[in-house]
């Protein structure tokens, strides 16, 4: 297959790596090779978690400016941060609930407007796929879900040759047994979320 | 059972680059492990002390690298398979026991991993431990994959045993944080009692001895070099007119070039993984076929200059080029698009780079730095340090440590005023202190780092009389490596009944200390006047500062206090805001400060220093 390249950027706590793990277990029952890196400033301290998975024949573990073909963002502004990445036929799907750095909610920094954010990035990439992930993880029974959420709507997307089974299968296997309902909504809600 | 123990062979599982070496670890029969926590080499460590306590393998968090490197050394001179983890500044630490080391070698077989970190993501430097290779005359093993990652370390420790020397295996965050499915090898047996066989005149580093010691190791050098030249690590692929050599990641990215370029018919490679000795008459052969040779490497033109020097003796006078202009830079880390740009440049090839969006009309986004979590006690001592220093109207310097705490020189705290290494903080605070007369120095430096290189610093600083304050941030843990154990933790508490516990108060009476003082960072008044106690005393005061790290607290599973809440006798003055700054506070729609009920830890800090009392705690429902 023709090499893919998905940057997931997401603030610590959000749930990144266990979405990446997920992801490339469902890689892996789809015999599509993996490689991922991550680099997390900190991030249980607050910072933010960037992962970086390359699917197919490429080898290199890390994705170059301008190179994905995939941001799946996890926080709004983190996402336009990571405009970067991305190039004019890049697929960006991201969620639109935002979750303020503390400079901007003790007030010492200003959020940009959420259809700001959208616009720009808009303008900048030919798909964006942008809808509110945390609320549909509540619905679905935990905000935590958001990860999942939005590996739903990557699925729904298309854009990887990894069937929907697949990484049903990979929640399961990687996610705690008692949590596994709740991902498996979550996972639904976001597949039909767009 | 630890999933890095399953003996199924040939099985396939995604794991971290360090998992990989942890379980390469457990393939090769490692019996003895020894390791200080740093970043990006930590989960090694973390994997093999679960796995202690599970198997026979013996694996111990030293007190520093050093220290680490010499049980080591005595572990793997009884025989045993021996494994010493560190970060690459560490090996600056271990670099005394390391030089002389390579003279005695080792009588079972010793691999020592220095985990590099170009671009510093979380370091204080980007220096290319590659050269310690070169410095020690021991063989370096670099790996380019995380398969490779847990197969090369194997490979590494029958090198060491061929040869009974240690081997320096050099990865680099991108090996150690990238994720991939590895394929599991049969595991070997561990041997687990080694004995030692009196030598003195090969073991004892006297002048006399250590001369021929010296010839010794380079006769093993040139024994290096034959494994070398026909190791199956150093190979090459594709082929035609042009060359490159590479080793470590930048092989990864040299191949996926090649390979989109679609130019593999007139490019070929040379990678090399085992990087010193270096394989002269592989790379001369290789360099004889072609027209034009680019060296690709993160870092120092360490290749580069070898290549060079290669081919110089061979009489090829082919353009050879990896730094400079237009070629490599010698910062940061390289990456997949700035190598295939260098690649087509350099060969002449074209090549159109994928347009980057335009960012110009992007509005400055909010930073996100990381922060001190929310009730840490670090922020309630540099708050409290603060506050004395108003009060006795001093302006004071603050040298600081490697920790969470460091974290503390950002604003509204700014208590870090210098740091080079582990340790500076005690003995850049004697310096200052002597040179500037009358200027109050403190220093910060948190348990662990105490613990590895604060005590010298500190006995250099009675014996000499110098006259500042060291203000130890005891929590615990060391909590910023991801709380790996240190002397000074309560190992008890962890369900782990065979270690001793020492007291860092003993350790700063006992070196001479006169002005000792320990505070509880949540009682602010109280730590204040003891704060200002110590700044006011002429010689060497010490503070302990002593609050379980929160973190640590939290996965101890430690009831965590009530959360508290802002009431509405709140005058706005923002004090809280202004100088606590803990993340829990936000300011609502109707722009009042507000705690977040969910992540305050109840510590209480807040509350003491609200001039109007706001601050309560939420009622008990
Ligand atoms: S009590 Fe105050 S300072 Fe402590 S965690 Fe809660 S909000 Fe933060
Ligand atoms: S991990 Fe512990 S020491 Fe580090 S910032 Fe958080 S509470 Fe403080």
């Amino acid at each position: 297959m023709k090499t893919k390249r998905l940057i997931m950027v997401a603030v610590g706590g959000q749930g990144n790596l266990l979405a990446s793990k997920i992801l490339g277990e469902a890689a892996l029952l789809s015999d599509v090779p993996v490689r991922m890196s991550e680099i997390h400033g900190m991030a249980q301290r607050g910072g933010v978690v960037e992962s970086a998975i390359v699917l197919g024949a490429a080898q290199s573990p890390i994705i170059s400016d301008g190179s994905a073909d995939i941001l799946l963002g996890f926080e709004p502004s983190e996402t336009l941060r990571a405009i970067n990445k991305c190039n004019s036929n890049t697929y960006v799907i991201t969620n639109l609930a935002p979750l303020p750095p503390f400079t901007v909610t003790i007030g010492k920094g200003k959020y940009p407007d959420i259809n700001l954010i959208q616009k720009l990035i808009k303008e900048k990439v030919k798909n964006l796929i942008a809808f509110d992930a945390l609320d549909a993880a509540k619905q679905a029974g935990n905000p935590m879900a958001l990860n999942i959420v939005l590996l739903g709507a990557l699925s729904r997307a298309d854009i990887l040759p990894i069937p929907k089974k697949n990484y049903k299968t990979a929640i399961k296997s990687r996610v705690k047994e008692n949590f596994i309902d709740i991902n498996l909504k979550a996972f639904e809600l976001g597949f039909n979320a767009i | 059972m630890h999933p890095l123990l399953q003996e199924n062979p040939d099985k396939k599982i995604l794991v971290l680059g360090n998992e990989a070496i942890a379980r390469g670890a457990i393939e090769a029969g490692v019996s003895f492990a020894t390791t200080y926590p740093g970043t990006p080499s930590s989960e090694i460590s973390e994997n093999l002390f679960k796995i202690s306590h599970q198997t026979d393998l013996y694996f111990e968090y030293s007190v520093n690298e050093k220290v680490a490197l010499e049980v080591a050394a005595g572990a793997a001179n009884s025989g045993l398979k021996t494994l010493c983890i560190m970060k690459h500044v560490g090996l600056n630490v271990a670099a005394d026991p390391l030089m002389t080391l390579a003279y005695v070698g080792v009588s079972g077989s010793l691999v020592i991993i220095t985990a590099d970190d170009p671009f510093m993501f979380s370091s204080q430097n980007e220096q290319d431990n590659r050269f310690y290779g070169k410095l020690s005359g021991l063989p370096v093993i670099e790996p380019s994959s995380v398969q490779e990652a847990k197969d090369m370390l194997i490979y590494a420790f029958e090198l060491s045993e061929k040869l009974k020397e240690p081997v320096i295996f050099r990865t680099t965050t991108r090996i150690n944080h990238s994720s991939a499915f590895i394929t599991l090898g049969g595991i070997k047996e561990r041997k687990t009692k080694g004995n030692f066989k009196k030598d003195p005149l090969r073991y004892v580093t006297v002048p006399a001895v250590s001369r021929n010691l010296h010839l010794k190791l380079l006769k093993k050098i040139e024994e290096a070099e034959i494994i070398s030249e026909n190791c199956e690590y150093n190979f090459q692929k594709g082929k035609g007119e042009l060359g490159i050599i590479t080793s470590g990641v930048s092989f990864l990215y040299a191949s996926d070039a090649v390979e989109e370029l679609n130019i593999a018919d007139k490019v070929k490679t040379l990678k090399i993984g085992f990087s010193n000795p270096l394989p002269q008459k592989k790379i001369q052969d290789f360099l004889k076929g072609c027209k034009k040779a680019l060296i690709i490497e993160e870092g120092e033109p360490v290749l580069e200059t070898y290549v060079k020097a290669c081919a110089q003796q061979a009489g090829i006078t082919i353009p050879i080029n990896g730094k400079g202009k237009n070629l490599f830079n010698l910062h940061f880390e390289l990456d997949p698009e700035t190598v295939k740009e260098v690649i087509s440049s350099y060969f002449g090839f074209d090549y159109a780079p994928k347009s980057k969006p335009d960012a110009s009309n992007i509005p400055e986004l909010p930073m996100r730095p990381p922060n001190l979590c929310s009730g840490c006690s670090h922020r309630a001592t540099f708050y409290e340090m603060k506050k004395a220093a108003q009060s006795l109207d001093i302006d004071v310097i603050y040298p600081t440590d490697i920790g969470c705490y460091t974290l503390g020189f950002m604003p509204p705290l700014n208590m870090g005023d210098f740091l080079i290494c582990m340790g500076s903080s005690v003995s850049s605070s004697c310096g200052f202190s002597k040179a500037i007369p009358g200027k109050k120095v403190v220093g910060y430096i948190g348990d662990s780092t105490f613990f590895h290189s604060g005590i010298t610093g500190l006995i250099n600083a009675v014996f000499n009389n110098h006259n500042f304050t060291l203000v130890i941030l005891d929590n615990g843990t060391t909590a910023m490596t991801g709380h790996q154990p240190n002397p000074g933790v309560n190992m008890k508490e962890l369900g782990l009944e065979q270690y001793q516990q020492v007291s860092i108060e003993n350790i700063v009476k006992a070196v001479g200390v006169k002005h000792v003082a320990v505070i509880k960072p949540k009682k602010v008044k109280k730590s204040i006047e003891a704060i200002k106690e110590a700044l006011s005393y002429k010689g060497v005061s010490v503070i302990i500062a002593q609050e379980l790290c929160v973190l640590y607290a939290k996965a101890l599973k430690m009831p965590k206090g009530r959360p508290f809440y802002v009431a509405d006798k709140c005058k706005d003055h923002r004090d809280c805001i202004n100088e606590v700054a803990c993340p829990s506070f936000y300011i609502d729609e109707t722009n009042k400060v507000k705690i977040n009920a969910d992540t305050c830890i109840g510590c209480a800090l807040c509350a003491q220093i609200c001039s109007e009392n706001a601050i309560l705690p939420v009622p008990k429902s």
